[in-house]
């Protein structure tokens, strides 16, 4: 039986079978209605609450996750920010023990400046000799006149004169002689007293220089402090810093890629010399994948430099170690990289003889057959420079580990935003869908009734009548108890 | 990520090298071997030089692990003697490039001192070719045949062999025509269609190339 079959009720007519399928439909679905409204209501309501289930999973998901992007922020800036105290402890310690490590040497030292001056002072106060008190006497007797006719006297007189002369003179010279000696002591004193003006400045310098630490200090400390109670401000500063460390190391790291690749390129080709030219491993030239994994290693042990110099904390192991295998461990990776170095040179060397090999080969080949090929007296600049970026570049390399770090701390930050920013938009989407579900339930009613219109409309004239008739019943009833 | 989903991702590695290892597809190497026949009946020795840039070409071609030989076309080309000059380059392209160099000097010498044959075995020739090929096991086998593709058989000689060339590539090169081409064009056509047939009923790829400026497209390319 076709669908034609069941259709055509009339076999003749078409049209009057479409209308008797459509009048038939249209009673059963009138019949129905209240059962098709509660059903459609039902499904749109179990769906919507399906939703709207999924939503609240996904916001308990996201509050979780938040948290945990709250924590691992805090946590790792906590982690930063003690490492930076951490190191301005360290200066301070090196600048105590530097310049106050010696403060008993130097009290000593001002010390002796300090009895050098008191003594040179106290030996410049010694009172020079005064010139006789008897003097005046003297000089009065000398001017006396002479008696006439007794020369005896006068000689006296005159002798008295003159040792008094020569007296003064002599006890003149001495107290110059004196006044000499005391200024030479006080210029003797200047050079002390320069040392302990220097001595005091460097005193000053040093302080002042620990007070400044200690103003950042207390300033990390308070940064700290509003880490460690989770405030919100700590929250967002930590969080912008981790966007921009986020964009910044993927730059640099970017950058690095460059540089790994023009050294894949420099030792590409020599390692065919090594490993064969014409060995494939997973689709690709087993040299070139020799190059790869050189470069790999390199990268590696630079890691690992860096993490034994203590300048990353990639690794814990490493950290944790020792300070005497500590050091070990920067040798040995530091004398592996340095024959990596030392080979890839080797390579890049290798290398222009081999481009040169081939450049004379496809010379030989070419049509100009035989045409000898020009050599170029400045060729070993660019050997040089071939050796030189072979042997820099693995030590190059090796800071990759810095931007790395910083990388991969600011990608957990930056991968837990993005996670919430996209189960936050889920959210909002299983939210959508859910009252949009909802509401068409109410629109997939109201298109039922469109259907059914018919019989509602007779529906609705009945009740009318029937209400009329009741009215009016009812009103003759009042009016008949009346 | 953890550090504990490190070991699955490893894990998943080795997995996949496992699975490629284990694929039941036959791992085709990456090497190409070409044959080259070389026409020295009659009038086509003074093509020779054209085929030594044909030569000279591919030699620049190759690689470390790819094979090539050249071979002369005569009378009967269905022997090891034909065999003008005939590589397998090793690993270390220094030594490829001396073994080229080699070559072309072998190549030079034969130019130089090439005498006609009288007949035209390219039936031999081709199947000389595939031997050479199969026994140098390369992934990507290319026959060349530098000649007119006239072929002249001594009496005696049976060469209505089918070729299996299967996978292989046969590139007909400098198809000159001759004088009776000329005045049936037909012929020429009719002896390039009996090759196609002849090349691709043995499961081969035929081509033409007669446009010395477009030798780039004779080999695979790695």
């Amino acid at each position: 039986m076709t669908f034609n079959d069941v259709f055509m009720i009339v076999p003749s007519s078409a049209g009057l079978s479409g209308a008797l399928w459509f009048v038939l439909l249209m009673v059963v679905f009138y019949m129905a209605r209240n059962h098709a409204h509660k059903g459609i209501f039902s499904f749109t309501e179990a769906v919507h609450n399906a939703f709207r289930l999924s939503a609240r999973s996904v916001k308990l998901l996201r509050d979780i996750l938040i948290v945990r992007n709250r924590d691992v922020l805090l946590a790792q800036g906590r982690e930063a920010t003690e490492r930076i105290i951490e190191r301005e402890f360290e200066r301070i310690d090196a600048t105590v023990r530097k310049d106050l490590g010696d403060y008993p040497a130097l009290h000593r030292h001002l010390n002796e400046e300090i009895t050098a001056i008191d003594e040179n002072f106290a030996e410049s106060t010694d009172v020079p000799p005064t010139p006789p008190a008897w003097v005046k006497a003297v000089e009065a007797v000398a001017k006396i006149p002479a008696a006439k006719g007794d020369p005896t006297v006068g000689n006296i007189l005159e002798d008295i004169h003159q040792s008094l002369i020569k007296s003064s003179t002599r006890a003149l010279e001495e107290y110059r002689k004196a006044s000499s000696k005391r200024h030479q002591l006080l210029q003797k004193m200047m050079p002390h007293w320069r040392n302990v003006l220097k001595t005091l400045t460097q005193v000053d310098k040093s302080v002042n220089s620990l007070l400044a630490r200690s103003v950042t200090i207390d300033r990390l400390m308070h940064d700290y402090e509003d880490i460690l109670k989770g405030t919100e401000k700590a929250q967002r500063m930590l969080s912008s810093s981790s966007m921009t460390q986020f964009f910044i190391a993927g730059f640099v790291l970017a950058i690095a890629v460059g540089g790994a690749f023009i050294n894949f390129q420099l030792i590409a080709r020599p390692m065919s010399e090594m490993v064969g030219g014409s060995d494939m491993l997973m689709g690709f030239k087993t040299s070139s994948v020799a190059a790869l994994v050189i470069i790999l290693v390199e990268i590696s042990l630079g890691l690992f430099l860096m993490e034994s110099l203590r300048i990353t904390r990639l690794f814990p192991v490493i950290g944790a170690l020792n300070d005497k295998m500590r050091v070990k461990m920067v040798w040995i990776t530091f004398i592996f990289l340095f024959s990596l170095a030392s080979v890839e040179a080797g390579l890049a060397y290798m290398r222009e003889i081999l481009m040169e090999d081939s450049q004379a080969t496809l010379a030989l080949l070419s049509d100009t057959g035989g045409v000898e090929v020009t050599q170029n007296s400045a060729l070993w600049i660019t050997t040089a420079a071939q050796m030189g970026l072979g042997f820099v570049l693995p030590f190059a390399l090796t800071f990759v580990a810095i931007p790395l770090e910083s990388f991969i701390h600011s990608m957990r930050t930056v991968l837990g935003t993005a996670t919430v920013a996209f189960l936050r938009s889920l959210e909002w989407l299983l939210r959508l869908v859910g009252n949009l579900v909802r509401a068409s339930g109410k629109i997939l009613v109201h298109v039922y009734d469109f259907l059914i219109f018919l019989p509602l409309g007779i529906e609705k004239l009945i009740n009318k009548e029937g209400g009329k008739k009741s009215t009016g019943s009812s009103s003759t009833n009042v009016g008949g108890a009346l | 990520m953890k550090i504990g989903h490190r070991p699955y991702l490893l894990l998943l590695v080795v997995a996949s090298l496992f699975l490629q290892a284990c694929s039941d597809e036959p791992q085709v190497p990456n090497t190409r071997g070409v044959y080259m026949l070389m026409d020295t009946s009659g009038t086509y020795t003074k093509e020779l030089k054209q085929a030594q840039r044909v030569i000279n070409y591919i030699l620049s071609e190759l690689g470390p692990g790819d094979s090539f030989a050249v071979a002369r076309v005569d009378t009967g080309s269905f022997s090891e003697k034909d065999i003008v000059s005939k590589v397998t380059f090793q690993d270390r392209p220094s030594m490829t490039n001396q073994q080229k160099r080699v070559f072309r000097e072998k190549i030079d010498k034969f130019v130089k001192t090439v005498k006609g044959s009288a007949y035209t075995d390219i039936t031999g020739g081709i199947l000389q070719g595939i031997e050479f090929l199969n026994e140098a096991g390369t992934g990507h086998n290319t026959i060349l045949i530098f000649s007119d593709l006239k072929e002249e058989l001594r009496k005696g000689y049976k060469r209505d062999i089918p070729l299996s060339v299967n996978n292989y590539t046969v590139v007909a090169l400098n198809v000159t025509k001759l004088r009776s081409d000329n005045i049936d064009p037909r012929e020429y056509l009719d002896r390039l269609e009996s090759w196609r047939l002849k090349v691709e009923s043995g499961g081969g790829e035929w081509r033409v190339i007669n446009d010395m400026s477009r030798l780039e497209k004779i080999l695979h390319r790695k």
